[in-house]
């Protein structure tokens, strides 16, 4: 693992996955979706409005896939201080919070046709919410960090702290009631009919896909940043060395 | 009265939100990783 500490051999490694990691993302997911909507029939109960599943699946696999990349790069930061560990979370947390918002979005609006309502109080939607703000609290907390030159400690333990939410997410629908529907995938066993679910999980990749190639371009974006900054800081110090000496003679 | 709904609305409003976060997403990722390079090679040539 220490061998990609280095950010150059990183980029090096960044460089060849980044374009087809979108590219390839949105192929597949653009194929993933137009296979769920022409193949999937309506369902009994949910009718048309089932074809949202083909986002909101996704969208909450990668709001949460994404907090638990976050506290494990924390980890990883706080005990074996890998330079890229702080610079992966910082990259995971837009992407990680964009999702969790179009899941919580795409749920509100899947709700009124079939729940009835908008939105409810309950363990489920709260705790993803909840997931939200932790995400936006993560996010200004890094980038002031940042701005103060300051270290990343901090954000590395909050990254940990609020890794509690994530089985609260998971096990909500079991632990209270709510009207969400409990899991239909949990490990090697689906509820969902495969008309459904080989499209859902073609989209859950292409989703992924692209999630990884935006981490990528992300954490490429803070490297060079903070190359381009540290370069010039030492060039100012060099031409203040050198008005320095100059005045001494 | 009962009201009635037409589930595609809300399938339409679902996706067009979905994939307009997705794209901007991807999008202002690309560009910013971009632009930032630009400024580590100008920053290079200074």
């Amino acid at each position: 693992m220490h061998g990609y500490a280095n950010p150059a051999r990183f980029l090096k490694i960044a460089r060849w996955f980044t374009m087809p990691l979108l590219v390839g993302g949105l192929l597949v997911t653009a194929a993933a979706l137009v296979w769920g909507w022409t193949s999937a029939p309506p369902d009994r109960l949910m009718g048309d409005s089932v074809k949202i599943l083909f986002i909101h699946l996704p969208a909450a696999w990668l709001g949460m896939g994404g907090w638990t990349a976050i506290a494990i790069a924390s980890l990883v930061e706080l005990v074996w201080r890998h330079p890229l560990a702080a610079i992966s979370a910082r990259a995971v947390a837009v992407p990680g919070a964009v999702f969790a918002f179009l899941c919580l979005v795409t749920g509100s609006i899947w709700g009124r046709p079939t729940w009835g309502t908008w939105w409810v109080w309950d363990g489920r939607l709260t705790s993803m919410l909840v997931l939200l703000f932790l995400y936006l609290g993560y996010i200004a907390l890094t980038n002031a960090l940042a701005r103060e030159g300051s270290s990343s400690r901090i954000a590395a333990i909050f990254g940990l702290v609020g890794a509690i939410n994530v089985p609260i997410i998971n096990r909500s629908v079991v632990w209270w009631n709510s009207l969400h529907q409990p899991a239909s995938i949990t490990m090697g066993n689906s509820a969902i009919d495969p008309v459904y679910l080989y499209p859902l999980l073609a989209s859950v990749l292409g989703f992924s896909l692209l999630f990884g190639g935006v981490v990528f371009a992300r954490m490429r974006a803070i490297l060079a940043d903070a190359q381009a900054e540290a370069r010039l800081r030492r060039k100012a110090q060099k031409a203040e060395l050198a008005q320095t000496a100059r005045g001494d003679a | 009265m009962r009201e009635t709904l037409d589930m595609m609305d809300f399938v339409y409003a679902a996706y067009a939100i979905c994939l307009v976060g997705t794209l901007t997403l991807a999008g202002w990722s690309f560009a910013s990783m971009r632009a930032a390079e630009k400024r580590r090679e100008e920053s290079r040539r200074k």
